[in-house]
């Protein structure tokens, strides 16, 4: 396998990229019945009506690794995570504005 | 090798009960849970912790651990004594359900030799590769145009023999135009080797955009301090302004005060939409360094009627 010469594009997982429900459960190495899981309880949310037609954007896929590694490490159920997973974001938020904040004060 | 105190590591007594040693792992997973936690070298510790309680938590591997004494301390030359397990046996095999490659070569030494032969010796089974994570650290400027960054990875692996060894490898990755802090770049098949007709696993990039002098960056927002001068400000001005894309002009509008916020649409980091740069205004006062300076600081005290402070009623 040369792979020292050559230029790997992978995909960047934005807004835009989707995943459908095969593709989600594959990368994840998960059942579809979790994934399915993971949208009841509002972790994860698809677009489109039904199933067949979900589009999971790309930031699901760090979602439900997390939601994973939440579950298996610190034995949390669904709702648990998915509250980690709230409040986790908004402390992210909030740490970049404290940062902004910090460095627009004077006398830095 | 160093010895490890799996007793210091998870903060309990050498008499801890299992109920103890479980409470205090929790505790401490919830604090370093890579996922949760921002603190240094959290991952780190989190794995420690992880590998301490592998071993405490199951009474045959606690009594082993005991065994060795309580004479060594955590971080001293270790060697396991001869035979040092006979007479344990392990039920489990060495691992159970953790992370191989993830623990210590002092783990590996005591309890690791088990689980390799158990491994190399079972029925072929098949098992898709793990997914590695890595964190790709870029300058703005490439979030800007696009680049090809070359990473280096170290990967843990283990060698026909059943060995831990570390292969390096080297890759390149374009950096798509637009990317934002904080995204992931997917990489399909580039994580571990699976085991027997098990596929690779994939490798994830996590995109971090070092600070920048000059700017600030918000998702694909990015923010530019922009000293100007008190005339210019008061009377208004055309001034150039660096972007990451190039100088432009900017109108700097008649009145204008510190801390005035201007938005350069789409200026900022490109994509669907394109960021926007804000130009955030410090008026910047000359120094009153030369006569001449001087003269014109007395001027203005004396024939402008001007109190900086009159919101403040003094």
């Amino acid at each position: 396998m040369n792979i020292r010469e050559e230029i790997l594009t992978g995909l960047l997982l934005d807004e835009e990229s989707t995943l459908t429900l095969g593709e989600l459960s594959r990368a994840c190495t998960a059942h579809a019945e979790w994934i399915i899981e993971l949208v009841d309880e509002g972790i994860l949310e698809p677009t489109g009506s039904d199933i067949a037609h979900w589009r999971f954007s790309g930031a699901s896929l760090h979602r439900a690794h997390t939601t994973m590694r939440l579950q298996r490490d610190l034995g949390i159920n669904l709702a648990g995570a998915a509250l980690v997973l709230d409040l986790v974001e908004e402390i992210e938020t909030l740490r970049s504005q404290l940062q902004v904040l910090n460095r627009r004060s004077p006398g830095n | 090798m160093e010895y490890k105190d799996y007793y210091k590591i998870m903060g309990v007594k050498k008499e801890a009960t299992q109920d103890e040693i479980k409470r205090a792992y929790r505790k401490l997973a919830r604090k370093y849970h890579p996922d949760v936690s921002k603190e240094e070298g959290a991952e780190e510790k989190f794995k420690q912790v992880g590998e301490a309680y592998e071993v405490l938590k199951d009474p045959e591997k606690r009594a082993a651990y005991d065994q060795l004494g309580s004479n060594w301390k955590a971080g001293q030359d270790f060697k396991p004594p001869p035979d040092w397990d006979a007479g344990f046996e392990f039920s489990g095999g060495g691992f159970t359900d953790g992370d191989a490659s993830a623990y210590s070569d002092f783990f590996e030494s005591l309890f690791g030799h088990d689980f390799s032969r158990a491994r190399s010796s079972q029925r072929p089974f098949h098992a898709r590769g793990e997914d590695h994570h890595a964190k790709v650290s870029i300058d703005l400027e490439d979030a800007f145009h696009g680049a090809t960054r070359s990473i280096t990875l170290r990967t843990p692996e283990l060698d026909e023999k059943g060995r831990l060894i570390t292969r390096e490898r080297t890759l390149n990755v374009r950096i798509p135009k637009g990317v934002k802090s904080g995204q992931r770049i997917r990489l399909a098949g580039q994580g571990a080797a699976g085991s027997g007709k098990g596929g690779s696993g994939d490798l994830y990039l996590q995109i971090e955009i070092k600070p920048h002098p000059l700017y600030r960056v918000e998702g694909r927002d990015i923010y530019l301090d922009l000293p100007v001068a008190p005339w210019e400000a008061a009377l208004g001005a055309k001034v150039k302004v660096p972007t990451p894309g190039g100088v432009v002009d900017l109108k700097i509008p008649a009145g204008s005060v510190s801390g005035h916020k201007l938005r350069l649409k789409g200026r900022g980091i490109p994509g669907k939409p394109a960021g926007d740069l804000y130009v955030i205004l410090q008026i910047t006062l000359p120094p009153a360094e030369s006569d001449q300076a001087r003269a014109l600081y007395r001027k203005m005290e004396q024939e402008l009627a001007f109190n900086p402070r009159a919101k403040l009623g003094v």
